[in-house]
């Protein structure tokens, strides 16, 4: 009796979230696909019916980092990819990688403080991943020089 | 993005519609810019009620037309942006800069 008992407990531990959904891309390092990164991830999260607000988020994250990637990692080299890729997990986590294999970020920490840009001219608010850390919960940066940057976003939505 | 112009006397108010982003910023800026340096407004208003997105592009935006209004005297407004592009210029400080109306 008391070791059917204790089995039942023990199935109620939480088991580790696992991944529902998925889905990788890549796309030329063009202006143009900014508004296609942040349109293709919020079709994929529309799954897990986000509110209006979440997606709004996400949605800036991502074009903060797929912009990154364009005007700085490749420097507006078109023809250079970015590779996307989204998953969300049974626990309404939502997790979003943007890779590029661009010139990379010589120090991260320097580079993720608000108003730090290389480009003041350009109009550039240089509030790119301040926002990103703003807007997600969870922000991962990694980057070498002349080999690239990874930017890994994680959400967690409300709704599941 | 669309801009939409209407003025009043001492007033011209810029409304954009659509997505702001570092694709369509660049154009946003030539368009207002030449507005701006035209009439030279007073006040001069940027209605965001009408955007469905914006990332710190528009803040970029923004804040370059703070300084080309601040350089004649003039004062800029920013009507009605959504809950996210509030945020982001709360974050970014420009709410100091900025006078955000209804």
């Amino acid at each position: 009796m008391s070791e059917k008992r204790n089995t039942v407990i023990k199935s109620r531990k939480k088991p580790p979230a696992e991944t529902v959904n998925s889905f990788k891309c890549s796309f030329p390092a063009k202006s143009v696909n900014e508004s296609f990164a942040r349109t293709a991830v919020s079709a994929f999260v529309s799954q897990l019916d986000p509110t209006v607000a979440e997606l709004a988020d996400l949605k800036t994250a991502v074009s903060e980092a797929v912009t990154n990637s364009i005007v700085h990692g490749y420097k507006d080299s078109p023809n250079s990819l970015i590779y996307l890729s989204a998953l969300y997990r049974d626990d309404g986590t939502v997790c979003i990688e943007i890779k590029d294999k661009g010139c990379g970020i010589p120090d991260v920490k320097t580079a993720m403080e608000p108003a730090y840009t290389t480009s003041p001219g350009d109009e550039r608010s240089g509030m790119g991943f301040t926002v990103m850390a703003a807007f997600c919960d969870r922000i991962k940066v990694s980057s070498a020089e002349g080999k690239g940057t990874t930017v890994i976003l994680e959400k967690r939505f409300s709704s599941t | 993005m669309n801009l939409t112009y209407s003025e009043t006397k001492d007033s011209l108010t810029v409304k954009l519609s659509g997505e702001i982003d570092h694709h369509g910023a660049k154009f946003a800026r030539e368009e207002i810019d030449s507005a701006l340096n035209k009439k030279m407004p007073d006040k001069f208003i940027l209605d965001m009620s009408s955007i469905t997105f914006c990332d710190s592009s528009g803040l970029g935006l923004i804040m370059g037309r703070y300084k080309t209004v601040k350089e004649y005297g003039g004062e800029i407004f920013l009507k009605s942006p959504a809950p996210t592009v509030e945020k982001m210029v709360r974050l970014s400080g420009l709410d100091r800069l900025v006078r955000i109306i209804d």
